[in-house]
């Protein structure tokens, strides 16, 4: 194994690790604040297949804007179900997920997808109509530090999309522990009787929490067909926003964490696929398919008995529906 | 008086399904001030400073803050107004540290949250009241006592000038209750108007300036704390003299009912929790059990009661070997167990009364066949038993957990005590704290019940935190230590000083 092929694994690893962050960026402000958006699969699927389709219309910047606005959508819709009408989060998160499915399928089927991109731009040429794959996001190597070895071709060698995601988690996690709104999201994900004594809008808190995990699963999912896999295959999102949940529970609900459990899952994925064209598991690929699970088991399991020591758990609110007089 | 009151409530009335909480309530606090708001369980007083807090709405009356009329639609405006409240189940964030939960939703915080000036400030405020607490705590890791002053610095962080203070002293130890009524003084010495709901009258008379008694939702007198006394007080309180004494009839004792020996029973954090007790209790005595908290008291009774594995010694029921037979099989031999905090553990809140009622007598032939639930006759039955305990409820379909703490003890008492129509009285009854947070009315018809179980002949044994209560009411009283009875006699032959030193010192000296 060259050192060209580590740097190799190394940069799918951030590749697809980004997926997972950017996902599970939005999804813990969501779960800090007491909402559990099961939806995250199925948003994600639809902010696929819609940045696929305005990205040959229009372009990857507006495919990116497109994919967000209709993550908040999806996030008020989840707000609206569980926050206003108080459903339960587990039957709601489920149903945004078919839907999501169900719908990115649909618009981005052959057929559809040539009427909805002759009715988004009519000048677009026929080999366009057909496409069945978008361009990538461009990648853009930063000078110098790329040729750090590991580091370089891990972190430096990318395109702009991961380097925002990679500053975004820092942000965020200052943002949820150091400052007042941060205090407030995870205080009504605690206790929402006792934020709302206090004055904080509960629900103002969880629509917001909501709007900005839809946008968040959304752009993973344009992230992942602009900057990993570029081609349209239904049901492309293959379980990443499920196991995006786990790794959240993996990071202890931390922005910071999420970093490490987003590669981690990432290497996995990379792994998976770069053993088995050396053959490795070809006896049983079901070994190597099982890998990320398995891990996610493991590391749960560890990680749960120093959470028990320090009292980490998920947040106490979480998926419980808020009534003002109890 | 010239000085404008800090808080005036005029002709409050909320009304809930049922019952008129508050009839046409007037009450005020003056600036530095304590105004101890004093009542039995239900009689209104947490409704009323809910109202004040905002977290109901009145259906009738006027609220002024400082002379001026307004409406409070939330705890936000109330805390806008500078009111603020400390409940009786604390508000806190257990996983957040102390600051994190102080500055919560405080605006001067600022939106990036400089701990070091706000540790320092939570600092401050605490050297003010001589508290001691690591600002960078988290709040799991508090004492109660501690826990309650998060809660206070809460509200003077936020400048708060009228504290509405909940029941404080139910969960504090008698040292922390001293040290709470010192920083309640110190408040009001700075001009904050403290108000303080209670039931014990002892405290409202120690901590307040003025008293305002409420009964059954309406106010029956405001007076100076200085002109009243506690005889008083009571009887504006029940509306009737109370007996402080109990008058114990002659009660011909019995055969054994109950006798264990040698039992050894593990705690919950798997060390011994019981080593080799013995006890006994016959037909017609009541049994105390003496001890200070956390000696395996509350394990004995749920090995008597067939809660908890006895690892060594031997259970009889009338001489029947019982030994880790179960709950079920022993409430079939007649022994009806209350736990400790039963209104949680011996009660469903989510079901109506007639169905925490059934929880027990759906098994009896009286009220069921094979398979069906009679529950017209569950219903009918439901009916005579809140007639009989005085249930303050209108109907056996109402809700649990619609009612008041001290009711639910009503509602417990009458399915674990009651006979079944075939007429059976229980056999043992464990009563594991019985009166704990009952006001004087309920604490004397528990006393009452037991006793009129006495003369049916059950054997009854009891725990209670008041030595005094244990004195009165067993006939033998049992000392118990580190697992161990170490002194057994009859109630009169000792006195509560000497019952005392045996509990402290773990020896019959």
């Amino acid at each position: 194994m060259s050192l060209e092929w580590v740097g190799s694994v190394l940069a799918g690893t951030t590749s697809v690790g980004v997926v997972y962050l950017l996902g599970s960026l939005g999804e813990i402000y969501a779960e800090r604040s007491g909402i559990l958006n099961l939806g995250l699969e199925g948003i994600m699927a639809l902010g696929a297949a819609t940045s696929f389709i305005t990205t040959i219309a229009w372009g990857h910047a507006v495919a990116f804007f497109v994919a967000g606005v209709l993550g908040i959508l999806m996030g008020l819709l989840l707000a609206f179900f569980t926050v206003s009408l108080r459903l339960n989060q587990i039957a709601v998160g489920l149903a945004i997920t078919m839907l999501g499915s169900g719908l990115s399928g649909f618009i981005a089927f052959p057929t559809t997808r040539k009427t909805i991109l002759r009715a988004l731009n009519p000048e677009l040429p026929s080999t366009a109509l057909e496409a069945q794959s978008a361009p990538m996001l461009p990648s853009a190597p930063l000078p110098f530090l790329k040729d750090v070895p590991i580091a370089g071709p891990m972190l430096f060698n990318h395109n702009p999309v991961v380097y925002v995601s990679l500053i975004l988690a820092p942000t965020m996690w200052f943002l949820l522990f150091r400052t007042s709104v941060g205090l407030k999201i995870r205080s009504v994900g605690e206790n929402p009787g006792m934020a709302d004594a206090l004055g904080i809008n509960v629900f103002r808190i969880r629509y917001l929490t909501c709007m900005l995990s839809g946008a968040f699963s959304a752009m993973a999912g344009a992230y992942l067909i602009l900057g990993f896999q570029p081609f349209w295959i239904e049901g492309i999102t293959g379980g990443r926003g499920f196991i995006t949940l786990s790794l959240i529970i993996l990071s202890a609900w931390s922005p910071l964490r999420a970093v490490f459990g987003s590669l981690l899952f990432g290497g996995i994925e990379v792994l998976q696929y770069r053993l088995q064209l050396f053959g490795f598991g070809a006896a049983s690929p079901q070994f190597v398919l099982m890998l990320p699970y398995a891990i996610a088991v493991i590391t749960l399991s560890l990680l749960s008995i120093e959470s028990f020591r320090k009292r980490i758990s998920a947040p106490a609110a979480l998926a419980k529906p808020y009534y003002r007089e109890e | 008086m010239s000085v404008t009151p800090l808080v005036e409530l005029r002709g409050i009335v909320k009304r809930f399904p049922n019952v008129v909480a508050n009839d046409r309530v007037d009450f005020s606090l003056m600036p530095g001030e304590v105004h101890a708001l004093l009542g039995e369980n239900a009689a209104g007083k947490t409704t009323l400073m809910n109202i004040l807090y905002g977290l109901y709405q009145p259906d009738e009356g006027e609220i002024y803050v400082k002379g001026k009329r307004v409406r409070i639609r939330s705890p936000a405006d109330s805390i806008r107004l500078g009111i603020g409240m400390v409940h009786q189940s604390f508000r806190l964030i257990p996983v957040h540290t102390v600051w994190e939960n102080v500055v919560l939703g405080l605006k001067e915080a600022g939106f990036v949250l400089n701990r070091k000036k706000l540790t320092d400030m939570v600092k401050k405020f605490c050297e003010e009241y001589g508290w001691n607490i690591d600002p960078n705590a988290r709040v799991w890791q508090l004492s109660v006592g501690e826990k309650q002053q998060v809660e206070l610095l809460k509200l003077l962080v936020r400048r708060a000038e009228v504290l509405i203070l909940d029941e404080p002293t139910s969960v504090l130890t008698p040292q922390e209750t001293k040290g709470l009524f010192k920083a309640i003084r110190t408040m009001a010495k700075s001009g904050k108007g403290i108000i303080f709901i209670t039931h014990k009258l002892e405290e409202a008379l120690e901590v307040s300036d003025r008293v305002t008694v409420m009964r059954k939702g309406r106010v029956v007198a405001t007076k100076p704390t200085g002109e009243v006394t506690a005889e008083e007080l009571a009887n504006l309180m029940i509306g009737r003299p109370v007996l402080f004494k109990i008058e114990k009839p002659e009660v011909k004792k019995g055969g054994i009912v109950l006798e264990a020996k040698g039992l050894k029973v593990m705690g919950d954090r798997g060390v011994l929790a019981l080593d080799g007790v013995n006890l006994c209790a016959h037909s017609g005595e009541i049994v105390g059990i003496a001890g200070i908290a956390g000696n395996g008291q509350e394990e004995l009774m749920e090995a008597l009661a067939g809660l908890r594995r006895v690892e060594a010694g031997k259970v009889f029921i009338d001489g029947e070997d019982v030994t880790n037979k179960g709950a079920g099989y022993l409430i079939g031999k007649g022994v009806s167990y209350i736990p400790p905090e039963s209104t949680r553990w011996a009660i469903v809140r989510d079901m109506r009364l007639v169905e925490n009622i059934a929880l027990k007598f759906y098994r009896s032939r009286d009220f069921s066949g094979m398979l069906r639930i009679d529950w017209h006759k569950l219903f009918e039955f439901s009916r005579k038993l809140i007639d009989e305990y005085g249930i303050a409820a209108h109907s056996p379909s109402t809700l649990a957990g619609t009612l008041s703490g001290g009711n639910l003890q009503r509602v417990v008492l009458a399915r674990e005590l009651s006979a079944t129509q075939d007429g059976k009285v229980p056999r043992l009854i464990l009563a594991a704290y019985p009166t704990k947070g009952l006001d004087v009315a309920a604490t004397e018809f528990v006393h009452s019940l037991l006793l009129k179980h006495r003369s049916m002949g059950s054997a009854i044994v009891f725990l209670s935190e008041d030595l005094e209560e244990i004195m009165m009411l067993s006939d033998r009283i049992v000392v118990i230590s580190k697992g161990k009875v170490v002194g057994e006699f009859l109630s009169k032959e000792k006195t509560v000083e000497e019952v005392g030193m045996m509990m402290l010192k773990g020896s019959a000296a």
